[in-house]
């Protein structure tokens, strides 16, 4: 039970030949430079652009194949535009109904209540479109797209319209979707922070073509990957909130490779997070090193590392079965004599909790 | 009063004439407007060439050909003559068929700007939420181009109002058939009844004012309300 698409189109600047399965669990990102076919893929997806060299099956429904091609408005999806689209001559209540009213009642699993309570926005229902501010419209348009119960919600970078406030206001509606919903969701991004915040999937798009796809923490982990060398290279971990210390103000996350000391935190405890160490962050030790403030360290192996000419090298570790980057200089990892399957020590300076998920 | 009983029934007659032709328009406009406003076929410029000539074109000419066609040795005369009617020409049905070409492009061209407006976006949302095409035409495309819709209703009544020289040449001047309300100020000037022809122009003057006026407001506060 997943979601295949097939896509092969002529697109002005590139051939666009996509093939993919989608896990129709979680929240796949769809990442990549922008005018790479991120949109094209999510609009063939929707059935609002047509090629005719298509397959698409969403569950056990064929939506496109050589013989048959089903409109949007009778396939299952819900669709969430890069700017919100709110129909401006319905208020917002009149927004939210209109496509339920137009879902069959067995259809409807997801409650018109439970979709608004979910992005909070029970206080706009009476406003006209205009009187919302963009992150209001956009939560109003997602909540629209939940209401017609989809077997899959498609978000073309719903956050791209928005300024850093808006984002961070919608971010943990975002989250709330990801943790409550039994619905998967394509979620078009070229922001890594949306992905490493949202994304339990990744397809790396290049040029119309799939240039690599797979879980989270393995495709952020990658070096034959760009997502490993940006300033921003990071990678994510699931842990979950074990203790609170109250003494010293901290708070205890376990994952598979021990236990994280994070700033104190209202998490309830066995809540599953997720948390983002940047590769910067991460500094290696041959030895464990006593008399040091840095409270998370680990025993890890290095499982690769590139070195060239740069004076910067970037190590994949594994601690546990979690994978890290460490970001260290040419110097260090030839004084360390780093190399595949040795066994080391990661210091961890900094990690950002990324919202529990 | 200052109206004769003759200049009431051309009064009433070209209230008629507009309404119906208005009506006319707006159904058979609307279709075509909205095709020229989202097909990408490559020779929609004849189709908007075409629609755009009562605008330039001398009504004397319009009226002439339409006077050709529709008599009882054009096609369209011969066509009618053969289904059992009479010529159109000299009757109020022909008026209205000369009326709906020459008032065309006043309902049409604000129409296909309004559905332009709307841009793709709407409509592609509205499929998202399960409405079919025509569907999402009567719930989002049609009110979300009122504004259009009430320009095209007026431009294309008031304009019909005005008309002279397409009703002259095709419906010549019987009072109560075809005799509208233009040719009406036409005889009395003709006969140099000039306070007739007063009454009568500077009513049609102010009444077109007033239309127009109506018109430009409800947009203003129409477009103020938009996103």
């Amino acid at each position: 039970m997943s979601i295949k698409a097939t896509f092969r189109l002529s697109k002005k600047d590139f051939e666009f030949d996509v093939e993919l399965c989608i896990p129709d669990r979680g929240v796949t990102a769809i990442f990549g430079p922008s005018g790479c076919g991120k949109t094209t893929l999510l609009r063939l997806m929707a059935g609002l652009e047509r090629c005719s060299n298509g397959y698409l099956k969403v569950r056990d429904r064929v939506w496109q194949d050589s013989s048959e091609f089903i409109p949007s408005h009778k396939r299952a999806i819900g669709y969430v535009f890069q700017e919100a689209s709110l129909f401006s001559h319905l208020n917002v209540a009149k927004n939210l109904e209109y496509g339920v009213k137009r879902v069959a009642i067995a259809e409807q699993k997801v409650s018109l209540d439970h979709a608004v309570a979910l992005l909070g926005i029970g206080h706009l229902l009476n406003r006209n479109a205009h009187q919302l501010s963009g992150g209001e419209k956009q939560r109003v348009a997602i909540a629209r797209a939940l209401a017609v119960s989809p077997k899959v919600l498609l978000m073309d970078e719903p956050l791209s319209a928005l300024d850093q406030t808006l984002k961070r206001e919608i971010m943990p509606y975002l989250e709330s979707l990801h943790d409550q919903l039994d619905i998967p969701i394509i979620y078009v991004s070229h922001s890594p922070d949306e992905v490493a915040r949202l994304a339990d999937h990744l397809v790396l798009l290049d040029a119309g073509k799939v240039r690599a796809d797979g879980p989270i923490g393995s495709m952020l982990t990658r070096l034959d990957l760009p997502l490993a060398y940006g300033d921003d290279a990071a990678a994510v971990i699931d842990a979950s909130v074990v203790v609170h210390d109250d003494h010293y103000g901290i708070t205890y996350l376990d994952f598979s490779g021990g236990r994280f000391t994070v700033a104190r935190n209202t998490l309830p405890l066995g809540r599953p997070v997720r948390l983002r160490v940047m590769a910067r962050d991460v500094s290696l030790t041959l030895e464990r090193q006593m008399g040091t403030s840095i409270l998370n360290i680990f025993p890890a192996v290095v499982e690769e590392l590139i070195i060239d000419d740069q004076p910067d090298v970037t190590v994949r570790l594994r601690v546990g079965s979690t994978l890290l980057l460490s970001r260290v200089t040419r110097k260090s990892a030839s004084l360390l004599q780093l190399t595949p399957k040795q066994a080391l020590y990661v210091q961890i300076k900094s990690v950002a909790l990324l919202g529990g998920n | 009063m200052m109206l004769s009983e003759s200049d009431i029934t051309a009064l009433l007659l070209t209230f008629k004439l507009a309404a119906v032709t208005t009506c006319i328009l707006l159904v058979i406009g609307t279709p075509v407007a909205w095709w020229l406003a989202r097909s990408r076929c490559r020779y929609k410029f004849i189709f908007e060439g075409l629609i755009a000539l009562p605008l330039v074109l001398p009504p004397t000419v319009l009226g002439f050909y339409l006077l050709v066609m529709l008599g009882p040795n054009g096609p369209l005369g011969r066509l009618m003559e053969w289904f059992g009617g009479a010529s159109l020409a000299f009757t109020f049905s022909g008026l209205v068929i000369g009326s709906v070409f020459y008032s065309m492009p006043f309902v049409i061209q604000p129409l296909q700007n309004a559905f332009a407006a709307i841009g793709t976006r709407p409509m592609e949302v509205a499929a998202t939420l399960r409405a079919s095409p025509f569907d999402r035409f009567f719930t989002v495309a049609l009110p979300l181009a009122k504004h259009g819709f009430l320009t095209a209703a007026v431009l294309g009544f008031a304009h019909t109002i005005g008309e002279f020289g397409v009703v002259l040449m095709i419906g010549g001047n019987i009072p109560g058939e075809t005799q509208v309300l233009s040719i009406a100020i036409y005889d009395h000037v003709e006969a140099l009844e000039y306070s007739q022809a007063h009454w009568l122009s500077g009513g049609l003057l102010l009444l077109s004012f007033l239309m127009l006026m109506t018109v430009y407001a409800l947009n203003g506060r129409l477009s103020w309300g938009r996103t």
